[in-house]
């Protein structure tokens, strides 16, 4: 009857299961009434958050403590090998490579992101189209990564370099207008990093753009006014005064876009599966862990991206407690 | 009430006077900087637009010449939407499309549902621990999926609901909890004490509480995280590829589409018109509720 079989009983079986959830819902919120006396709130309280408490518990703390556990182990998980895993990441060639590739990633994306998403903010501030400008940034926000990666291998499509076949990708017909080879761009290694960092540059620069536009327009107008008074030019506008006052929200958009970038997994599976020396932390992650059944390795990479994310979500929050106390 | 999300106050508000209508007139007036504009809107929309027209092209049309040349040479067809959503002959995304609708909303409904009585507990009720385990669900926030997916499907393997929406649907709601929580609670806080206790006084319960006052003035932050949520799932690989990945029954339009883009990399008119399928309900969104997308989108800017 309620089977994933076909489409009528798939949504079936979705009302089904949020009726069930309504009426576990309904259940915990009677069971929070039944208690009276002094200690009535309290339990009120236990119960409201036991539903999710438990699944905290048991779908993030567990598997969280489990995976670092696991890391220690061998690829079959039947061994322990102490820090072999993370001796591997850090000496193999091919391991190696994820790692540089993983460092090109998080050092170039936040900054060319933020500052395109600057420089933008900056120029369509107070323009006649601003609300619009923005909205062509900001829409790649809404594509999923697996879109956005299709969108850009479009872009970066490879035909032949033959007299009778034309090119159908943007790039090389830009590069053969402009009298050059047509490229198979993904293959290159090095360049092909380069371009996949781009699709992540083109999604989250409109987050930095939005953020920031609103940090910009919150700058206290006689400020601007006051500078403006003392002759103070556009570049030294922003150096002086746009900049300073923005800062924080700087901070904010390098640190949650370098956190982002850290986990990006979609655009690589995606554009290249990890081949031609692209593969990435979170790829290799999902590679060795579900096609080369290397548990422990696998485990080992998450546990590293999950080291990697510490001091940036600490740095943020101290930049953040520091903004605050300004 | 509207902006008591933490990072509302990041959104654009449109203020205009006089001095700012003359400074965008002078700025406006730097060919160099509208020009800088225009290329960087440019290069932001060429890439989709080139795609979506190319959705539009006949398939022997797409594999000989560039989109661009539609300009000098129009054909249109639908073909191509047909045959990317046909699952008879064609790649099928019609029933991964329903399977991704089937997987958003519970995954939204649930997590939205929990946190907010969680959330509720946590601004309102006082309790021993309340500090501690909020802090805990608040540090949570930043561990990586990556982290959870192994053992979390050893145990939905050993419950037997492997490759069932119920893993898709329960893990979405767990690792969309914390930020729920966390944001829905600093939400909660602003909302000031005075209104509950007047309720209180009348001799209103908790439920009655939650649903008279605190429900209304919700709004925004439920629409701005459960708009978050929902643009989260249905965007999601990684997720779907770990717990449906064996199975296409339950597998997302996401899933679907990278496998196409995989086994069939050159295949460009089903790749664009099924980009383009499953772009269509985000855009949608963010066309229609463009404020409340801002807000989620940048609410939860650091989750994953």
């Amino acid at each position: 009857m309620l089977t994933a079989d076909t489409n009528a009983g798939k949504i079936g079986l979705m009302i089904a299961a949020i009726l069930l959830f309504a009426a576990v819902v309904g259940i915990i919120l009677f069971i929070a009434t039944l208690f009276r006396g002094r200690l009535a709130d309290r339990f009120t309280a236990y119960i409201y958050l036991a539903p999710t408490l438990i699944m905290l518990a048991v779908g993030l703390v567990y598997p969280g403590v489990r995976t670092i556990y696991q890391s220690f182990f061998n690829a079959a998980g039947d061994a322990f090998i102490g820090l072999g895993n993370y001796e591997t990441i850090f000496t193999d060639n091919e391991q190696l490579t994820v790692l540089r590739n993983t460092v090109i990633w998080v050092v170039l994306t936040p900054f060319v992101a933020t500052a395109i998403g600057m420089l933008y903010a900056i120029l369509v501030d107070k323009t006649k189209f601003e609300s619009l400008a923005k909205a062509l940034v900001f829409l790649p926000m809404a594509i999923s990564f697996v879109g956005a990666s299709i969108i850009w291998s479009f872009v970066y499509a490879y035909r032949p370099d033959q007299a009778n076949v034309k090119q159908i990708g943007l790039l090389n017909q830009v590069v053969v207008w402009l009298g050059g080879t047509p490229q198979q761009w993904l293959l290159t290694d090095w360049l092909n990093t380069f371009l996949l960092i781009v699709v992540l540059i083109w999604i989250q620069a409109g987050f930095a753009m939005t953020v920031l536009s609103a940090a910009i327009k919150a700058i206290p107008e006689d400020i601007i006014e006051a500078a403006r008074l003392d002759g103070v030019g556009p570049w030294g506008m922003f150096r002086f005064v746009t900049l300073p006052a923005i800062r924080p929200a700087v901070v904010v958009v390098l640190t949650t876009i370098a956190i982002g970038t850290l986990k990006v997994f979609d655009i690589v599976r995606t554009m290249t599966g990890g081949q031609f020396n692209t593969s990435v932390i979170a790829n290799e992650f999902y590679s060795q862990s579900f096609r080369s059944d290397n548990q422990g390795l696998g485990a080992a990479l998450a546990v590293l991206l999950f080291i990697l994310v510490i001091p940036i979500v600490v740095y943020n929050i101290r930049q953040l407690k520091r903004s605050e106390a300004l | 009430m509207t902006t008591a999300l933490p990072s509302t106050e990041v959104l654009p508000a449109a203020v205009k006077d006089e001095t700012t209508t003359s400074y965008a007139k002078r700025k406006l007036s730097s060919p160099w900087a509208s020009l800088a504009a225009l290329v960087i809107a440019i290069l932001w929309t060429l890439p989709t637009f080139g795609l979506l027209v190319s959705s539009f092209r006949p398939e022997r049309a797409i594999k000989t010449t560039g989109w661009w040349t539609f300009f000098s040479d129009p054909q249109v067809t639908l073909d191509n939407y047909k045959a990317v959503l046909d699952s008879e002959e064609g790649a099928g995304l019609g029933s991964f499309f329903i399977n991704s609708i089937v997987i958003s909303i519970p995954s939204v409904l649930i997590p939205l549902t929990l946190a907010t009585i969680a959330a509720y507990a946590f601004a309102w009720i006082k309790f021993p621990g309340r500090n501690l385990l909020f802090l805990v669900i608040f540090a949570l926030q930043i561990v990586p999926l990556q982290v959870t997916l192994i053992p979390l499907l050893t145990l939905y393997v050993d419950a037997g609901l492997a490759n069932t929406f119920w893993t898709i649907w329960l893990s979405h709601s767990i690792f969309g909890l914390p930020l729920a929580i966390y944001l829905l609670h600093n939400f909660m806080r602003e909302i000031p004490a005075t209104l509950l206790e007047a309720a209180r006084v009348d001799g209103a319960g908790h439920v009655a509480i939650f649903f008279r006052v605190l429900l209304p003035l919700l709004r925004p932050a439920l629409a701005a995280f459960g708009i978050f949520q929902f643009l989260w799932v249905w965007n999601d690989l990684l997720v779907a590829l770990t717990f449906a990945g064996g199975g296409d029954a339950v597998a997302p339009i996401t899933v679907a589409l990278a496998n196409l883009s995989g086994t069939r990399g050159t295949a460009w008119h089903l790749l664009s018109a099924g980009a383009f399928v499953s772009i269509i309900v985000p855009v949608t969104i963010f066309l229609f509720l463009q404020r409340y997308f801002v807000r989620g989108l940048l609410a939860g800017s650091v989750k994953g």
